[in-house]
């Protein structure tokens, strides 16, 4: 079962800010859904190596050769807010 | 007159005979999508002018006695996932409602390469997060065959748009299932690609080992000639395959014999609709029949790829989700400091399936359970792969069902686990990186489309089409045409 | 209570590289904001990385470099966390299998010769740059986000906590700057940011093993920075533990101007980086051939040098430290040395001379406008008698101003040495007549006397005078009378 804190926990860590109902929807569906992810665990995975890439390619490099840049408008063009040829964002702290 | 039935192939020669102009034939869909679209809801945004423009060209190519290609002068849609430049490409998302990316994905330009007509932007599940295409942030689309069921997911308006005519042939993608799955809900061809074989590059990442680029279509030749324009390697994608990618409609031979044909256990029985499992097992007879060689077969670790789909896509979707916190472009909802700025965007910018696909991640990657999660659902990953490779080392092809059921009805679930269970039959080749393929196969008895999924090894698209093909050309019961009157 | 102090580094270097590390984007400085900035390195929806085969040869060398194991598998992974400096959310660097590790760098202080680990060294993408609308990032109203940076190469590396005070700090960056100078990767200048330094700094009671509660301060960008703060941060922890209080883990930052850290974020927060294996970036596999390649490639190492100096060259081992201790002086040096071979006075007149200069006005030696070889020109000037050592400075003075020749300035100003006896014997007469008290001092024995004349004799010259002549001529002289 996971908690409502834990929930909290990781809303936080994924940014998201979640309303009470919804806390207490996900603790709950996470759980259900955790639940059927134990199976995983009668798993004897031991000597089994993770596969992140299924297939075997590897040393994908390109050169070190200038290519073409956006002009700054192309950069911004999509941005929400914006200052001095910059995106502008809301104080840090 | 009824163009908008047709194929590629059957319209490339209509177009090269001069019997119809390209611009005609854009205005036929134009109409079409004006007079229909409003029911069944296929694309978020339809580009008109676009499309007549590139038809002018395509015409004026004909005029000038130019040769053309077959996709030339051929209008179809791209599911809303990815990046057309200066059109809006929102992933049926709040988060990227008005985006124009200032790129193109690298499929875009090889399409556009073959003077294909883009009509619009299909809607899809937000993200490629579902199978009903209830999740678009906008609008749900209906299914052509019955208005009251979903197309599936999560390429459901590229699905229903070429089952209902819309388009002559779409753009999908596909990380679980996403293009099959709707494939055989609304009775047309879908083909997942082996990883590596269409470039993700401008693809909008949902779970990006899984992802990949697809088409649907009218026909197992329109499948082959669209593998034909979208294949290929791309340096600007690492994991793109170096590989001497074959002209695919060689395949299209209607020869199966000797071909040896698995049928695995795993795939049939408890959780499969019976009138679908009935369908596998004719098609397995007619293939049979035709000289194949079909023999049951089993894929042991096949349960275990839901619980290690449901880890692997979240977790990584974690990551390329993160990338929407309203700095630099989409939406932004303003806030006294940057923190309440990306809790507050990601907050109204993301729906509710996203929002849970993230928070599932987030914590299959939190330390203390990145071992017990993520790294044993890469692990058991291993053994699915190894599962296939062990079938494939036997069998030419596997044959089995693209879902558990028929299209399911509007609403019918609200339990996310439910719909991720009916993911059961497309996940395994996902996580293996292998290339299947959906074919329409007869109707249940609400007279609803069924799919066959046939499966091959990496690289092994041009055996599905051979089957596929071999199917298609000795039945009736693949080329399925909904009842317009009463579907819409 | 006695406190031990305990201290590691994390160094960031920027690769040398033409571009960024996933994209095809200018790593050049200066650019106005968001200009060498693409699809890729924007993060924009869709795009994919592709690494540079720059950086991961340049991230091998340093390894090689510094003593380190090269992996033969090696991966990228995401670190996950959310900043308006990062364009993806993510930061594309290495977890568990970096490209290097276990290596070391030597260093020698005043408490003797010392080895200081090499734990890692890592690739990964610099972020891009928030510009503060504001006094300081806490007071200011809103930031600035520029991604021209975003997507730089940079290798971090990381040291074991082997160092245990300020001197052993300054004599490990010192080396470790001096060493990635050599293979050439980097500029590594910390005031440009090439090399930007965070320290962990911990205290623990003399003879306990456990260590302490550390702090870590990060993005110190100047060698000053770096000792200010090690001093200063002991002194902190020591007030706290001496009052009974706990040192806090946390990252801290360094204010300039008030010379104090600040708290920046507890730890606790940050530590959830998420990292997993980056699927859109493929597996590395480096054979021993490269990793050879690589090695033969590297020039003589900076510990090497300075040995080979002091050996063949017969410097003292200041010297040849000093000298060794920046690849831009070393070569100076060597250039200098393939014209020339009176060493130590080479190695004399670049620490004396050229040195004090440089320093005065604050350059980089990479901007020094005297060539080795006309260097080489003016000690052989010297060595002829065609100038005096004085003149010779005064000389050097105007090599460095202008980048002209000795010869020509010489010539220019009418410098050349007077050994002219005709015209000297002029100047002694004149001289010993206008002194008769001094003569008469030398004759009744005091010879200091002597070196008074030759000082009234070699004003009368302006400095031209060959001193050696003139000594000759005035005691013929005087002995004479």
């Amino acid at each position: 079962m996971i908690s409502k804190e834990v929930v909290e926990k990781v809303a936080k860590l994924s940014r998201l800010n979640l309303d009470e109902a919804e806390i207490a929807l996900y603790a709950e569906q996470l759980s259900q859904i955790l639940d059927t992810m134990e199976g995983l665990q009668q798993i004897d995975t031991d000597g089994v190596v993770p596969l992140a890439h299924v297939l075997p390619i590897e040393n994908v490099f390109r050169e070190d050769d200038v290519g073409q840049c956006f002009r700054q408008e192309e950069v911004l063009a999509n941005a929400p807010e914006q200052s001095d040829g910059m995106f502008q964002v809301p104080k840090i702290v | 007159m009824t163009i908008s039935r047709l194929t590629i192939h059957e319209l490339h020669e209509l177009l090269v005979k001069k019997e119809i102009s390209a611009v005609e034939l854009t205005r036929e869909h134009l109409d079409r999508i004006q007079k229909l679209d409003g029911d069944v809801k296929a694309y978020i945004t339809v580009t008109d002018q676009l499309a007549l423009e590139q038809a002018k060209a395509v015409d004026a190519k004909i005029s000038a006695g130019e040769s053309i290609g077959t996709l030339a002068g051929i209008p179809m849609a791209v599911k809303d996932n990815l990046c057309t430049k200066g059109i809006n490409t929102t992933c049926a998302s709040k988060m990227l409602d008005g985006f124009q990316p200032q790129y193109s994905a690298t499929v875009v330009h090889k399409l556009q390469a073959e003077n294909a007509i883009l009509l619009g932007k299909a809607n899809m599940d937000e993200f490629a997060m579902g199978s009903t295409t209830e999740n678009s942030a906008f609008f749900a689309t209906k299914n052509p065959w019955n208005a009251d069921c979903v197309p599936g997911g999560s390429s459901g308006g590229s699905a229903a748009a070429v089952a209902a005519d819309l388009a002559v042939y779409s753009l999908g993608s596909d990380t679980g299932g996403s293009i099959r799955q709707p494939a055989s809900f609304c009775g047309i061809v879908g083909l997942k690609p082996t990883y590596g074989a269409v470039s993700r590059f401008g693809l909008i990442a949902f779970a990006s080992s899984l992802d990949q680029i697809g088409p649907l279509a009218k026909d197992v030749t329109d499948t082959a000639l669209i593998l034909n324009a979208i294949t290929g390697y791309d340096k600007q994608d690492s994991t793109s395959a170096k590989y001497d990618y074959p002209d695919y409609t060689k395949a299209l031979t209607g020869d199966v014999k000797g071909l040896r044909i698995g049928l695995p256990k795993e795939y049939l029985g408890e959780g499969i609709d019976p009138e679908v499992e009935a369908q596998v097992r004719a098609a397995a007879a007619k293939l049979e029949e035709l000289g194949a060689v079909v023999e049951e077969c089993s894929l042991p670790y096949t349960r275990y790829a839901m619980p290690a789909y449901y880890l692997i896509a979240p977790a990584e979707a974690s990551s390329n989700l993160g990338r929407y916190d309203g700095v630099r472009y989409g939406l932004r909802v303003q806030a006294k400091d940057v923190v309440d700025m990306f809790c507050d965007t990601r907050k109204q910018g993301f729906g509710a399936e996203v929002k849970r696909r993230i928070m599932l991640g987030t914590y299959a990657l939190s330390s203390g359970y990145y071992d017990a999660y993520y790294l044993k659902a890469l692990k058991v990953r291993n053994l699915i792969k190894q599962d296939y490779d062990q079938a494939f080392a036997k069998y030419d092809c596997l044959i089995a069902p693209t879902a558990p059921t028929t299209a399911l009805h509007k609403g019918q679930n609200q339990d996310p686990l439910a719909l991720y269970k009916g993911d059961i039959c497309t996940i395994p080749s996902n996580l293996a990186g292998i290339p299947a393929l959906s074919l329409p196969y007869g109707l249940d008895k609400n007279q609803m489309p069924i799919g066959v999924q046939l499966l091959g090894k990496a690289f092994a698209e041009p055996t599905l089409l051979q089957v596929a093909y071999a199917l298609e050309q000795n039945t009736t019961l693949t080329r399925l045409k909904p009842n317009q009157g009463k579907g819409l | 209570m006695e406190y031990e102090v305990v201290i590691g580094c994390e160094v960031h270097v920027e690769l040398k590289t033409k571009t960024k590390i996933f994209c095809s984007c200018p790593t050049d400085f200066g650019g106005a904001p968001n200009t060498h900035v693409c699809p890729v390195c924007l993060g924009l929806p869709g795009t994919l990385p592709v690494l540079n085969k720059k950086v991961l040869e340049y991230a091998i060398k340093a390894g090689l470099a510094m003593n380190c194991e090269i992996a033969h598998f090696s991966k990228f992974d995401r670190k996950n966390y959310f900043y308006p400096d990062l364009t993806k959310a993510y930061q594309i660097s290495q977890f568990d299998l970096p490209i290097c590790k276990n290596g070391y760098i030597d260093i020698e202080t005043s408490q003797g010769a010392k080895r200081i680990g090499i734990t890692r060294i890592h690739m990964e993408e610099d972020a891009g740059k928030l510009v503060h609308q504001g006094a300081t990032i806490t007071t200011s109203a809103g930031s600035l986000a520029d991604y021209n940076r975003a997507g730089v190469p940079l290798i971090e590396i990381v040291s074991e906590p082997d160092m245990r005070s300020a001197e052993d700090v300054m004599a490990f960056l010192t080396n470790l700057k001096a060493i990635i100078e050599y293979t050439g990767v980097s500029d590594a200048r910390m005031e440009q940011g090439s090399l930007r330094c965070d320290v962990n700094l911990s205290l623990r009671p003399v003879g306990q093993e456990v260590f302490g509660t550390r702090a870590e301060i990060k993005n110190l960008n100047s060698f000053r920075a770096v000792e200010r703060v090690v001093k200063y941060e002991i002194e902190r922890q020591t007030e706290i533990l001496e009052a009974g209080g706990k040192v806090v883990q946390e990252t801290r930052t360094w204010d300039d101007g008030k010379g104090i850290t600040l708290s920046l974020r507890s730890k606790e927060d940050s530590d959830e980086y998420r990292y997993f294996p980056d699927p859109d970036l493929t597996p590395i596999i480096v054979t021993d051939a490269y990793i050879e390649e690589l090695r033969a490639s590297l020039p003589e190492m900076p510990q090497v040098k300075r040995q080979r100096m002091m050996e063949e060259d017969g410097l003292p081992a200041y010297d040849a430290g000093v000298i060794t201790a920046s690849k831009a002086l070393a070569d100076f040096y060597d250039g200098v040395h393939a014209h020339y071979n009176d060493t130590k006075k080479i190695s004399n007149w670049i620490m004396v001379e050229l040195l004090a200069k440089v320093n005065a006005e604050g350059i980089e030696l990479a901007d020094v406008k005297i060539r080795p070889e006309q260097m080489a020109a003016l000690l052989k000037l010297i060595d002829a008698g065609e100038i005096s050592g004085k003149i010779a400075k005064k000389v050097f003075g105007e090599m460095f101003a202008t980048g002209k020749d000795a010869e020509a300035i010489i010539k220019e100003q009418g410098l050349v040495q007077i050994s002219d006896e005709g015209a000297l014997k002029e100047m002694v007469a004149a001289v010993v007549e206008a002194n008769p008290k001094s003569v008469e001092d030398y004759k009744a024995g005091k010879k200091k006397a002597m070196g008074f004349l030759v000082g009234q004799i070699m004003k009368a010259s302006k400095g031209q005078a060959n001193p050696a002549v003139i000594n000759q001529l005035l005691t013929e002289k005087l002995d004479s009378m």
